[in-house]
């Protein structure tokens, strides 16, 4: 039994279609993070699974049931919002058990969930306040709260962090991982945000356009990614995409970065398909901190490459490196000294690149 | 030396503009002063003039202060002289006014605020064009809807009533009401709406629980806004009702131009005071919200 299921969903306003064939699985007790830039769709979905929105095609079902024709309120989940959406009128434990009271709840039971869910969050000494006098993080707990105290099978997230200052948000996202890890149920989060999409995320799916790009856990996301639009996407600074082509002999595959003649080796690369690689062209990706100053393993490959500026970020320094006229960047410690204007011997960790067709910009 | 120099510099520019700011400051006293009494100046001789007696009014000028206080005309006004035929007076014209205002105001209110929550937070297809469309009744000249309105009144059956006034004011301040319900619901966020409703709440609880008790400042704005409209509104009144059922507009200009004898100007001075009180009163009580409502809008949850 899957918790939550999409099949085949697509939606569309007016001429503009917002989601396409939407395919999506979550197990029960999963953290699914649905990641995209503004505009890709995922806001949508999360609205469609809470069935605010409607559908154009295909089904959504909790817990095998098929939920798409259901209201908002029977669907057994809880939605938590950017906005914290607290209703001004109505002080803290009015809020909470707003929705209990519409669902004819008895008086024991939401009082008892009401005590239970606001120790918990450590909100029982605010319950006579109204929202405009709690502080930011005090709202995104009520709000938390409020959906806690329901119960559902599915807890709903939209972007419930960007509202709140650096330090506050860091600090929230910490508890919801707490939370999540102390309750294991089942949540769908939507961000932007890829930090807390990695922190939070048993699983992340990545949207563009209305269409997942992939859907895996955040390692795999981070070291395979599959395609350029991911890989880009993911990790900060983005992975360096070296445009360039595939040389194959009969037993040595390597590649040749645009206008240089240097043969980076792949052989250990490992291909989905092996078949017809001479020629490709190819993008060329390596993470900018999988580029090394100090040789760190035996089949690391030397390069020779000219330092063309630096970044100091405190910790690390982030260096732009000329690669045979394409920029690429690097992630040094700050401890290094580094010479601009001249070349210095790198090198790059071959077992972390990935390799992606040209014209597909699919992962080969 | 350089220093001195500037710092003596300095202290020069900084007297000159103290003097430039008080000099701007007091012409701007002279201005609001001015302009305070151009509006007040009516106000004062309609006051003075209604405690004067009739042997006053003709020896003294308009500017002149009352010898003493008498509220005879004020008695007049209200309650008349007392003779049977031709004696016009406001009292139940007031209230006829009264019993207009109110449920008019309430049911305009009202409805442009359900109004102003569906072409927000309950968009539909085509909701702009309904929008301007109510839009477009606040640009009609009210003349120019005298005679279909007549006439529906007529069908109604309800011409020369007070419940034929209130429906008229009724509808046309729907256009008005809508607009400010609208524009102040759309800054409510969306996301209120849609949490309500995972909370289990419907399209009234959600009307009645969640806006209805943010919207204090612009029911205030409305409700001043539509009992100004209406109990000021003559050409509704004068030309849908009479006799009886007239408003005290109407019967303020009935008292003021048909009266055969000599023109008593203390009486209809306080004739008109009376009629113009309680949108006064409306104002007072409640004009600091007016402003209020007026530039507020976001709402911050």
């Amino acid at each position: 039994m899957k918790t939550l299921k999409i099949e085949e969903l697509s939606k569309n306003f007016g001429t503009t279609e917002v989601l396409r064939k939407i395919n999506l699985e979550i197990d029960e007790g999963n953290f699914l993070v649905l990641l995209g830039p503004s505009g890709c769709g995922k806001s949508t979905l999360l609205n469609i699974i809470a069935g605010l929105e409607t559908i154009n095609e295909g089904n959504v079902f909790i817990d095998d049931y098929n939920v798409s024709k259901v209201e908002p309120k029977d669907r057994n989940i809880a939605m938590v919002f950017q906005s914290y959406a607290l209703y001004p009128s109505m002080n803290v434990k009015e809020n909470m058990i707003f929705g209990l009271k519409q669902a004819k709840t008895s008086k024991e039971k939401i009082e008892g969930q009401l005590q239970k869910v606001s120790t918990f969050l450590q909100v029982d000494k605010l319950l006579e306040r109204k929202p405009s006098q709690l502080s930011g993080g005090q709202r995104q707990r009520v709000a938390i709260g409020r959906a806690l105290v329901r119960e559902p099978r599915i807890f709903l997230f939209d972007e419930p962090l960007s509202n709140l200052d650096a330090k506050l948000r860091v600090e929230m996202r910490r508890e919801i991982k707490k939370l999540h890890q102390q309750l294991k149920t089942t949540v769908v989060y939507v961000t932007h945000d890829q930090t807390e999409a990695m922190s939070l995320g048993t699983k992340i799916a990545i949207m563009n356009h209305g269409v997942i790009q992939q859907n895996d856990t955040p390692e795999i996301i981070y070291n395979k990614p599959s395609n350029t639009f991911v890989a880009d996407f993911i990790g900060s600074p983005s992975m360096n995409l070296i445009k360039g082509k595939i040389i194959q002999n009969s037993n040595n595959i390597s590649f040749i970065a645009e206008g240089s003649t240097l043969e980076v080796p792949i052989n250990n690369y490992d291909f989905k398909e092996k078949t017809d690689l001479n020629n490709k062209e190819i993008y060329f990706g390596i993470r900018p901190e999988h580029i090394y100053f100090k040789k760190l393993n035996e089949d690391d490959f030397d390069i020779n490459l000219r330092a063309d500026l630096s970044e100091y970020i405190g910790h690390e320094q982030i260096v732009t490196l000329d690669y045979s006229n394409q920029e690429i960047l690097a992630k040094f410690p700050s401890t290094i000294k580094i010479e601009l204007e001249k070349e210095m011997k790198l090198h790059f960790d071959l077992k972390h690149t990935s390799l992606f067709d040209f014209n597909t910009k699919e992962r080969l | 030396m350089q220093d001195n120099l500037q710092s003596s510099s300095y202290k020069e520019l900084e007297q000159k503009s103290k003097y430039t700011n008080m000099f701007l400051r007091w012409f701007l006293y002279f201005v609001l002063i001015l302009f305070a009494s151009y509006f007040i100046f009516p106000l004062y001789v309609m006051v003075v003039t209604s405690l004067k007696t009739m042997e006053e009014i003709r020896q003294g000028t308009l500017l002149t202060w009352p010898s003493s206080l008498n509220f005879d005309s004020w008695l007049v006004a209200w309650g008349g002289r007392g003779y049977g035929a031709g004696d016009t007076f406001l009292r139940p014209y007031f209230w006829n006014s009264i019993k207009m205002v109110v449920p008019a105001v309430f049911f305009s209110t009202f409805i442009g605020a359900m109004t102003g929550y569906v072409l927000t937070k309950w968009r539909f297809k085509g909701d702009q064009w309904v929008f301007l469309f109510l839009l477009f009744g606040c640009f009609i000249p009210f003349q120019a809807i005298l005679l279909p309105m007549a006439r529906t009144l007529g069908t109604l059956g309800i011409s020369n009533s007070v419940v034929g006034l209130v429906l008229v004011h009724t509808v046309y301040g729907i256009p008005f009401t809508t607009l400010f319900f609208r524009n102040y619901y759309i800054s409510v966020p969306t996301e209120l709406v849609k949490a309500a409703r995972i909370d289990g709440a419907g399209f009234f609880k959600i009307f009645f629980k969640i806006l209805l008790p943010i919207s204090a400042p612009i029911i205030v704005v409305t409700v001043i806004w539509q009992f100004t409209q209406i109990w000021n509104d003559f050409l509704f009144g004068s030309t849908f009702s009479f006799g009886e059922a007239a408003p005290i507009q109407v019967a303020l200009n009935n008292m003021v131009l048909s009266s055969t004898s000599v023109k008593e100007y203390n009486v209809d001075m306080a004739s008109a005071i009376i009629a113009g009180i309680p949108t006064l009163i409306v104002y007072v009580l409640a004009g600091k919200y007016f402003i209020r409502g007026l530039t507020s809008g976001a709402v911050k949850g």
